[in-house]
């Protein structure tokens, strides 16, 4: 067997572990921040800032922001090796593919750390 | 390779079942999303940075413009948390025939369209 070398999990049944776990993270959260902004109505700084600095959002965030870089590197992952192959680019596909994966994980890798400093940098 | 199969490469005929639509929607809202990133995360840094970042930003979200935009990175963001729901509850073995995926793409359809329509108008 090929053991995929940029794959998350070094295999399917990991990644696909992966994908589900961090997609009930993100949905919780994504409804739960929905609800809370919907509901908060008329949102001032000194609350958003309280609320987003309790250390129970840093928790939140900080879980939604390695859930979102895992979830979406094991996504985009399955969308670059259905479409980035030798049917479409021929002999350039390993190429192709891999430039592409590379820059998907260094964006990745951007947003994250971007991500925790916001959480943690207390800007 | 045998030349008489049958083919057809008359794309106009062929049609996708709502399964398929709903699938490729999914991958599509994915991709979207991923493209997004940047916008949600400089969105956050303006709201958190400082009370005069925060004023700014509530005064560009006054925009039909940024509302629209707004409203797009939500809309996608809606279909592919429904679209991910329906996902794993299929996981769990549920709906896995051909009617109850139909049906179930469906309701991913109504379901998303309803609550995009419901944060379009609170947003505006
Ligand atoms: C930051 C937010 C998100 C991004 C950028 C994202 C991105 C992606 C991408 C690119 C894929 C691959 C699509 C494909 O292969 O067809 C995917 C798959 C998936 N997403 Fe998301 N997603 C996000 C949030 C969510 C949420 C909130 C859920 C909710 C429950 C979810 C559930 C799923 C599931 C179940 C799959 C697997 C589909 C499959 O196995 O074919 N995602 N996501």
């Amino acid at each position: 067997m090929v053991t995929p070398v940029t794959s998350l999990g070094r295999n399917g049944l990991y990644d696909w572990l992966i994908q589900r776990v961090s997609a009930v993270i993100i949905g919780v959260y994504l409804i739960g921040m929905l609800g809370y902004l919907m509901c908060t109505g008329d949102l001032d700084y000194g609350s958003w800032k309280a609320f987003m600095g309790s250390v129970c959002m840093q928790i939140a965030n900080t879980l939604l922001v390695i859930a979102v870089a895992a979830h979406t590197w094991v996504g985009l992952w399955g969308v670059t090796t259905d479409y980035l192959t030798s049917l479409t680019f021929g002999k350039a596909a390993t190429g192709v593919r891999l430039i592409a994966q590379v820059a998907i994980a260094l964006a990745l890798v951007v947003y994250l750390l971007w991500g925790l400093v916001l959480i943690w940098g207390g800007a | 390779m045998n030349d008489k199969r049958p083919v057809n490469l008359d794309l106009s005929t062929i049609k996708f079942p709502v399964t398929a639509i709903a699938s490729i929607t999914h991958r599509v809202t994915g991709v979207a999303i991923f493209l997004a990133l940047p916008i949600l995360l400089w969105m956050l840094d303006r709201s958190l940075a400082s009370p005069e970042s925060f004023a700014d930003l509530k005064e560009l979200m006054t925009s039909p413009l940024v509302k629209l935009v707004v409203w797009a990175i939500l809309a996608v963001l809606l279909y592919h948390l429904v679209a991910g729901i329906r996902h794993l509850i299929m996981d769990t073995g549920v709906g896995e025939t051909l009617e109850g995926g139909r049906r179930g793409a469906k309701l991913v359809f109504i379901i998303s369209a309803v609550l995009i329509l419901l944060v379009g108008g609170w947003i505006w």
